[in-house]
């Protein structure tokens, strides 16, 4: 076990090294001056040699490589020429917001998704598995900024049920807090649950052929019993699979769910540091997500013994 | 050809009975297509899609970017008289309103829908073949598969429509463009796709009979092996298709995808939201199309799979 452990650790840094290199390379192989571009298009000649002094770009490829991986493993990822601010600072600024929605999105997401696919395995079949498989395709096509746009008319401008767009910080209060992300969180788990339904049934369906199901029915015990003890816990490693998988949607969601609902998290940030052309900033931001979804990735690996002691490294 | 021919069920003389349902049993692969529901609807609405897209200009359209302050925020079936170059009137329908600068939104969607269809086939076709060449290459040769794969793994550690976005950042806004920020993150999952049925097949004892008779590697690779990846490859090429429109459409409805001046159904969309609460249509129209579309392009994929590829079928559910 703790060998596997050591193994899976250190397999995560040439993944993580490569997302280094492609981000720092992005700009460097660009066509063109990255101290132009990062000046943007207004830039002076002194603001531009500025730059190009400031981010060691006069120096040889490198060199600057080995500086700009330095300052980031010293956590200095550089700072924002669009909000004249350090990247980690605009970053912790904006991180509850998102952390927030995709936590309630996640925790809204299994919760509905699961007992979906399990019961569409359960009737396999029957009109509640069509139900939801047909749901699943929906929900895969039905893009989320079509969905949120829609939510808002129906419910926050007509009915009037929710506020309209915003967020308030868990410190305001829980409700205010729940209410303003009811709509996000629907908005953004949609394809998420079409993901994890799918899978869960897919899944299921598989352990419900196993011989021990069979026994535990024959043992007298109850649907529920057999379907969330027996078949659920040993269909659980596909299940948790996808949902780390999928959590490269959900990043993906974030960015366009916080601009439908005027969300100010990390998702928004990047859509304002394209439109901004603010490039560290962006190159921050895709280094912090896809270390996120890798590490989320590296423990959901690690949590199959837990899940499965038949599992062993 | 062939290989999709070898999927159709085989033909059992076992009893009369058997035989019967054989001979009614569909034969060629067109015909199995023909006979599922899903490769029939997503075919039927993508076919309608296309049609509109190709014949836009015949279509009772006008002008897509002809402004007219005075027919601003128009809603759906508003009629009016049109002015033309020559100065002669002639009547038209709004029939799905106008936008914020009296552009008929009917046009618009219409016009909008040649550049999701544009966008999508390009990137699935571009994705295919890259993710095929490097795939086959990367499963066969066996020295370059292990930098191959930390690349591509690299390549999928950063979430997709991140990717796209930050690309897009780098370039003019442009089709050219757009495509090339979406067709990149797609790349890796075609690989391990190809590299998968790769390292399958090389263990088969006719690849390994062709290389004892001496045939050389692409020899192999394009006769024995790349037959093999055509029905997953047109499967995956569906669902890319599918995810390259819906990103596209993020890209434009973001402000970060093709020019605001080129109308497409995310552009549509990102300029109708600033008035959306009072003038849904700018939304609702460009939003269901998009919707539709995306949903045959998943219903043509998921028909696809079930017949070209049970394997993969069986194990998605």
């Amino acid at each position: 076990m703790f060998g596997f452990l050591v193994r899976r650790l250190l397999a995560t840094i040439p993944v993580l090294g490569m997302v280094a290199l492609f981000v720092f390379f992005m700009l460097r192989l660009t066509p063109g001056d990255p101290a132009a571009i990062l000046a943007g298009d207004n830039g002076e000649p002194y603001q531009i040699e500025a730059i190009r002094e400031s981010l060691g770009l006069n120096e040889p490829i490198p060199t600057q490589l080995f500086i700009w991986l330095g300052n980031i493993l010293q956590g200095d990822l550089g700072e924002s020429f669009f909000f004249n601010k350090k990247v980690t600072e605009l970053i912790a600024m904006r991180v509850e917001a998102t952390l927030s929605l995709a936590t309630v999105t996640l925790i809204f997401t299994l919760a509905v998704a699961i007992p979906l696919g399990v019961l569409a395995a359960y009737r396999q079949g029957s009109w509640v598995d069509r139900l939801v498989m047909g749901f699943s395709v929906l929900g895969f096509s039905v893009p989320i900024f079509v969905l949120g746009y829609f939510l808002i008319f129906v419910f926050s401008v007509n009915l009037k049920w929710f506020p309209v767009q915003g967020f308030k910080k868990i410190g305001d209060g829980f409700w205010p807090f729940l209410h303003h992300l009811i709509l996000p969180s629907f908005s953004l788990g949609v394809i998420y649950i079409a993901l994890i339904a799918r899978m869960t049934r897919a899944s299921v369906i598989e352990v419900l052929n196993e011989d021990y199901i069979r026994t535990a029915y024959a043992k007298g015990l109850s649907n529920m019993v057999v379907l969330m003890r027996h078949a659920l816990r040993n269909a659980a490693v596909p299940i948790v699979t996808i949902t780390g998988i999928g959590i490269a949607l959900l990043i993906g969601g974030v960015v366009v769910t916080e601009s439908v609902y005027n969300i100010p998290g990390l998702g928004r940030l990047t859509v304002d540091a394209v439109l901004g052309r603010d490039y560290p900033t962006i190159q921050a931001l895709i280094l912090v997500f896809s270390c996120v979804y890798v590490v989320i990735n590296l423990l959901i690996d690690l949590s199959y013994t837990l899940l499965d002691p038949r599992i062993r490294y | 050809m062939s290989t999709l021919l070898e999927e159709s069920p085989p033909d059992f003389e076992v009893d009369s009975a058997a035989s019967a349902a054989a001979a009614s049993r569909p034969r060629t692969i067109w015909q199995l297509l023909l006979h599922n529901p899903s490769v029939c609807f997503g075919g039927a609405v993508l076919a309608v899609m296309l049609l509109t897209a190709l014949l836009a200009p015949f279509l009772g359209t006008i002008d897509p970017s002809n402004i007219d302050p005075i027919y601003r925020n128009k809603v759906p079936g508003t009629e009016r008289m049109l002015r033309l170059e020559d100065g002669s009137e002639v009547p038209i329908t709004h029939w799905m309103g106008t936008d914020m600068l009296g552009r008929d939104v009917y046009s618009r969607v219409l016009y909008g829908s040649q550049i999701s269809l544009v966008v999508g086939l390009v990137v699935a076709i571009l994705s295919i073949a890259v993710g095929l060449a490097i795939g086959l290459v990367s499963g066969y040769i066996r020295w370059l598969d292990g930098i191959v794969m930390r690349v591509m793994d690299g390549l999928m550690a950063i979430p997709g429509i991140l990717l796209a976005i930050a690309l897009m950042s780098l370039f003019n806004a442009g089709i050219g463009t757009v495509i090339f920020a979406i067709f990149i993150p797609e790349i890796p999952r075609v690989v391990r796709l190809v590299r998968a049925i790769v390292l399958s097949i090389r263990e088969e004892p006719y690849v390994e009979a062709a290389i004892s008779v001496g045939t050389s590697v692409p020899l192999i690779l394009i006769r024995h092996v790349l037959p093999n990846t055509i029905a997953p490859l047109i499967v995956q090429g569906t669902y890319i298709c599918a995810s390259a429109i819906l990103v596209e459409a993020i890209l434009s409805f973001l402000g970060v995808g093709i020019p605001p001046e080129i109308p497409t159904w995310g552009n549509i969309m990102a300029e109708g939201r600033i008035l959306f609460q009072i003038f849904p249509h700018n939304l609702l129209y460009p939003g269901i199309f998009l919707a539709l579309t995306i949903l045959a392009v998943n219903v043509l994929g998921d028909g696809l799979r079930d017949t070209l590829d049970p394997r993969m079928a069986k194990r998605l559910g």
